[in-house]
């Protein structure tokens, strides 16, 4: 990484936008614009709106047999992944704790798959060191673009009439200005939309024909992050890491039922272990009851004042209209409607455990 | 009604003992949305940089720190159910604290507006 923060091919469109300019894994990005984050992530929830994501790693496998060859490094069931799917997953270490999470789609002649920004140096090599005859290929002359909400498929579909006949999860090849792009049905704020790679040299023209639309705003990583948080997805780094197994994340939905069976990926050991006799800590969505944010490392207790765990993310949610978090919470304790105590800035605050999400998924079926 | 400002991006004004402190509105608009303010009680003393309150934006907390020593007389508690006012208002209506000076020769080390105007370029 170098110490220059680096900048995607939508920089001069976030600075003439008014984008507030923060490095963010070494990436110049913008984290609001002059709406800023609440009303972005209305926006979202409510019309349609663009994040830049191109500072994430778009990674391009080719060879043989590529799917079986990912379940040798992840525990997702790839090699029945059909042609133009996509399919959440994640790297395992040989402790079953998480290396990354990504998305994996199955492009017809090559597999296509996203890794996070602050993770890609990690997972390329690794990937290139274990898909034995697979070859591994970096993309950077292309951006990727987020087009998210109720109204992203008229926004995207009224360039792309294809992308209207997406569902969730499954990915194309179309032209949009007449620009070949990779518009996959998915995304990262529990809303319908699209992640959308594009050449670079033309990333900036789409992206403008994507703000012409009506519907349309810019948003920053500010309300990406808030969104996500109240749609119950975690966040590498925070929420995950490659200390925590899926199971422990809650995140065994995300494990196919033939490979929970079989095993044969890194960490099996742990996580089927796991899966049997439930985990030492897990995962759950915390309410606190007055409005004081709970950010991340905020202790949280059971009502005899005991520690049971930690926040690992928390903010304003501003649909939920309130605080909300997600955090760890040690074995016997989590059930939802539990009462809790958050210690915030030395004094207990109370809060309640509650099922994930904290907003309705809008995904289209 | 002099106003006087602090490096951490507080205004003061005086009548008699009594000080009104707030938040200045550059500060106000590099927060962001302002979703909670915590606020000390009537009666709680405390010195020249201590921390006296926390106001959290949609992304991160900030703490508010003493411009002068005093002792608190009323917080203002429209804050507790709009926080927002002050984005809306930090130099006007939305102000945090009425406090007692303990020393008022201490406002002779805060800026006026024309040396804030210059910290905040």
């Amino acid at each position: 990484m170098t110490d220059t923060p680096q900048r995607t091919p939508l920089y001069d469109l976030h600075v003439e936008l008014g984008g507030k300019m923060v490095d963010f894994a070494g990436w110049e990005m913008p984290v609001q614009y002059p709406m800023g984050i609440m009303g972005e992530h209305k926006q979202c929830r409510e019309k349609a709106a663009l994040f830049d994501v191109s500072h994430m790693g778009q990674v391009i496998l080719k060879g043989d047999n590529i799917g079986e060859k990912l379940e040798s490094i992840c525990p997702q069931a790839y090699a029945s992944l059909k042609e133009g799917k996509a399919r959440y997953g994640f790297f395992t270490n040989e402790d079953g704790g998480i290396m990354d999470d990504l998305i994996v789609s199955n492009a017809g002649d090559h597999f296509f798959v996203v890794v996070n920004a602050s993770m890609r140096h990690q997972d390329i090599p690794h990937m290139a060191a274990n898909l034995d005859g697979v070859e591994v290929v970096e993309i950077f002359d292309r951006a990727l673009v987020a087009v998210q909400g109720p109204k992203a498929e008229d926004v995207v579909g009224d360039l792309c009439p294809a992308a209207r006949d997406l569902t969730f999860m499954e990915t194309t090849l179309g032209d949009i200005n007449d620009v070949e792009c990779r518009i996959s049905r998915l995304g990262y704020t529990g809303e319908d939309g699209y992640e959308i790679s594009i050449p670079e040299d033309k990333a900036e023209a789409v992206a403008r024909a994507f703000l012409a639309h009506e519907d349309c705003e810019p948003a920053g990583l500010g309300a990406r992050d808030s969104l996500r948080l109240e749609a119950g997805l975690c966040l590498y780094g925070n929420d995950i890491d490659q200390t925590t197994s899926p199971i422990e994340a809650s995140l065994s939905w995300a494990i196919q039922k033939r490979r929970k069976e079989e095993g044969g990926f890194p960490g099996a050991d742990r996580i089927q272990r796991e899966l049997a006799e439930g985990a030492a800590k897990k995962l759950v969505g915390i309410k606190p009851e007055g409005r004081a944010p709970a950010r991340q490392h905020v202790e949280i207790q059971a009502q005899d004042g005991t520690t049971i765990g930690e926040i690992t993310s928390g903010s304003f949610g501003p649909t939920v209209g309130g605080p909300v978090a997600m955090g760890y919470v040690s074995k016997g304790h989590g059930e939802v409607g539990e009462k809790v105590n958050l210690i915030i800035r030395g004094k207990a605050q109370p809060a309640e455990i509650v099922s994930l999400p904290f907003v309705q998924q809008n995904y289209k079926r | 009604m002099t106003t006087y400002y602090s490096e951490e991006h507080e205004w003061i004004t005086v009548e008699g003992d009594i000080a009104t402190i707030g938040i200045t509105k550059h500060a106000a608009d590099q927060l962001g949305e302002i979703v909670f303010v915590e606020q000390r009680e009537s009666g709680d003393d405390f010195e020249k940089g201590d921390e006296i309150g926390v106001i959290e934006s949609v992304k991160a907390a900030s703490e508010i720190y003493a411009p002068v020593d005093g002792e608190v007389v009323e917080a203002n508690g429209a804050l507790e159910d709009n926080p927002g006012a002050l984005n809306e208002s930090p130099e006007g209506d939305a102000w945090i604290y009425k406090v007692k000076l303990a020393d008022a020769a201490q406002l002779e080390d805060l800026m006026d507006l024309d040396g804030y105007k210059a910290l905040i370029g």
